[in-house]
């Protein structure tokens, strides 16, 4: 049972919400579809729900059109970035209400509430009203009520991006768990998000959106190794890639007065207006480094995002511990150059350090 | 200055009592006196001031043939005519007020604000400007000196409060919830029954609330498109008024007319003390 879309666009004003999306989606399978805010992602899963109807384009499930099947047709389940529930039922009814509108016996209803309340782990909180539960709670009642109904399709739109730092750590791993518990044998699980680190933890295939185009489709370790082109590059990493403009000659890299030794996979490449790709967990510092001031420095959690500048290049540089900068310091930094990539004036990859190479999807 | 805070406090709720609570005092003394009692120097309490009598009420429940006004059928008429038009006015209201929120409309430069705009603009203009355009469509469809008429002119009237009050509430329940119960296995009609209108009670409870007391103390319409078929309350309660002005019916006649609001201002105060009214969408 197959989720297929052909060329779906959806342009209701100026601008595309998608354009020309197409993807083959099997049974059994996660899908993360990664993108920035606004990139179209929600209107990607609406249009798969069947509230959105786009201009143009085709959706086939189980070989029928899916565009000619209303969304309460559909068997598909939606968890939405706010935690939406009805909030004139309590815990028990709102699960249950997807089972009622089916007409389902009570006892079946009762087992498979008590179930899905058990997964989510919020046995005991049946009688509570939506209002007096927190805000993660809200959105493990919605995750059960979508869970109960054993849709064939299961969309989450950026479910975590609303709850605070631990929770969001928490209910990532249990959602980990519970996709991974067999859930999904039937069921297309996919899964939004802004957040590349969900998308590599999550693990499953890998559809990268922005304004309204796919850009690369791959798993999350292709993603990661070889982005096909700086937009992915600055999408699959946070914080976003390093972009170095560089020139390339005598085996050298050569920027704002630094000169690197080319690592293999970039010596070969001559042409002008490449442009280098480094992660900023790729940069380190060391004394024996090359000089950069420092014009920001912010922490977040346990690591230390560096905004450095040297003449017009800019950089960032996350640190794995607490350390105090001020403003306009001057640090030190060492480049791992071999973990470096190159695009081409295009945007498009020319080289990674593990053999990509542009043109590849 | 804690001290002081309490009693600037209850010194305020005193007085503000006092203020809302002397004229009914007032009303009700009156409607128990005679023309004695009334004209004769300033009297407050009852058996000690003055012997009090049930003349005033009495007026009110006689037949005009014996020298009263029976104000017993204009009371029913009134009550029928204002709780069946608001009735009729929160579901219209509310059904518009719905399509108004969550779909798009478009008609040249129409839009859906503009259209809620028309429908709130009908209370922008003076009463009087449409009384003459409501006699002239009442008249034509002979429905002038009716409670059906009278219906349809409080529908118009009280309609756009209805539509204006549900726009702005449904404005405020997320979206997502009418999605979530599509998507849950809801046709739109069941969406909007099962989920969006038990959501809605508190903005129903308040637009009825208005509907009803704007529908209730009209007199303007009803004195214009009646005559002597049908009668509504505030009509006859001032044709109550004579040479002589009779102090103990008219307090007597005013008292059984806020009567209603009362008990709905009472139904409405137990709905908000236990919180009903808020925190049901967040």
């Amino acid at each position: 049972m197959d989720l297929v879309a052909n060329n779906l666009s959806y342009k209701p004003d100026d601008q595309y919400h998608l354009n020309e999306v197409s993807f083959n989606f099997k049974e059994g399978n996660l899908y993360t579809i990664l993108g920035r805010t606004l990139s179209g992602k929600t209107t990607l899963l609406k249009t798969i729900a069947g509230l959105l109807t786009p201009d143009s384009g085709e959706i086939e499930f189980d070989g029928k059109n899916f565009l000619k099947v209303p969304v309460w047709e559909r068997n598909v389940a939606m968890v939405y970035q706010q935690f939406i529930n009805y909030p004139h039922l309590n815990v028990y009814e709102n699960i249950a209400f997807p089972l009622k509108q089916r007409k389902m016996d009570q006892s079946i209803i009762n087992d498979k509430v008590m179930d899905a309340l058990k997964s989510v782990g919020l046995l005991g909180y049946e009688k509570r009203k939506i209002q007096e539960l927190s805000g993660g709670q809200q959105q493990r009642v919605s995750l059960a009520r979508s869970l109960v109904k054993n849709a064939k399709i299961l969309l989450l739109d950026e479910p975590l991006v609303n709850l605070d730092y631990k929770l969001r750590e928490q209910l990532r791993e249990e959602f980990k768990n519970l996709f991974s518990k067999g859930l999904a044998d039937e069921t297309i699980l996919i899964y939004s998000t802004t957040d590349p680190r969900e998308t590599m933890e999550l693990n499953g295939e890998v559809i990268v959106l922005d304004e309204g185009k796919v850009l690369q489709v791959g798993s999350a370790k292709e993603i990661f190794e070889n982005p096909n082109s700086l937009k992915v590059a600055e999408i699959s990493n946070d914080p976003p890639m390093n972009v170095i403009e560089a020139k390339i000659s005598d085996n050298n890299i050569k920027f704002e007065g630094i000169n690197l030794e080319a690592p293999q996979h970039l010596s070969k490449l001559t042409e002008d207006g490449l442009k280098i790709g480094l992660r900023s967990s790729d940069i380190e510092l060391n004394e024996n480094g090359h000089e950069f001031e420092v014009e920001l420095a912010e922490i977040s959690g346990s690591e230390t995002l560096l905004h450095l500048k040297r003449g017009d290049t800019k950089i960032i540089v996350s640190i794995e511990e607490v350390l105090n900068f001020k403003i306009h310091d001057k640090v030190k930094i060492n480049f791992k150059i071999n973990r470096a990539y190159a695009f081409n004036s295009d945007g498009k990859l020319a080289s990674s350090p593990f053999g990509g190479l542009s043109g590849q999807n | 200055m804690n001290k002081l805070y309490i009693f600037l406090k209850y010194f305020f709720i005193v007085v503000w009592t006092v203020f809302v609570v002397a004229p009914f005092l007032w009303a009700l003394t009156t409607s128990f006196k005679d023309f004695q009692s009334v004209n004769g120097g300033v009297t407050y309490i009852p058996w000690v001031d003055f012997e009090p009598n049930l003349e005033g009420w009495k007026v009110l429940i006689k037949s005009p043939a014996k020298g009263g006004v029976d104000i017993i059928e204009p009371y029913f008429n009134s009550l029928f005519v204002t709780c069946t038009a608001s009735l009729i006015s929160i579901i219209l209201g509310t059904l518009s007020a719905y399509a108004l929120s969550r779909y798009t409309f478009k008609a040249g430069f129409v839009k859906n604000n503009d259209i809620t705009f028309f429908f709130i603009s009908q209370r922008i203009m003076p009463p009087i400007v449409l009384s003459i355009p409501f006699f002239l469509f009442l008249s034509s469809i002979n429905l002038l000196d009716s409670l059906t008429g009278l219906i349809v002119v409080y529908i118009v009237l009280l309609m756009p409060i209805a539509v204006w009050i549900m726009v702005d509430f449904f404005n405020k329940v997320p979206r997502e919830i009418d999605e979530t119960a599509l998507i849950d296995g809801c046709n739109p009609y069941q969406a909007f029954l099962k989920v969006v209108l038990p959501n809605s009670i508190p903005g129903l409870i308040v637009a009825g609330m208005f509907c009803i007391i704007f529908g209730w103390i009209d007199f303007f319409f009803a004195f214009i498109l009646t005559f002597t078929e049908v009668q509504l309350l505030p009509v006859k309660i001032v044709a109550l008024n004579s040479s002589v002005t009779p102090w103990w019916s008219l307090s007597a006649s005013a008292l059984v007319s806020v009567a209603p609001l009362i008990i709905v201002a009472f139904i409405v105060e137990r709905y908000l003390s236990k919180g009903n009214l808020s925190g049901a969408i967040k």
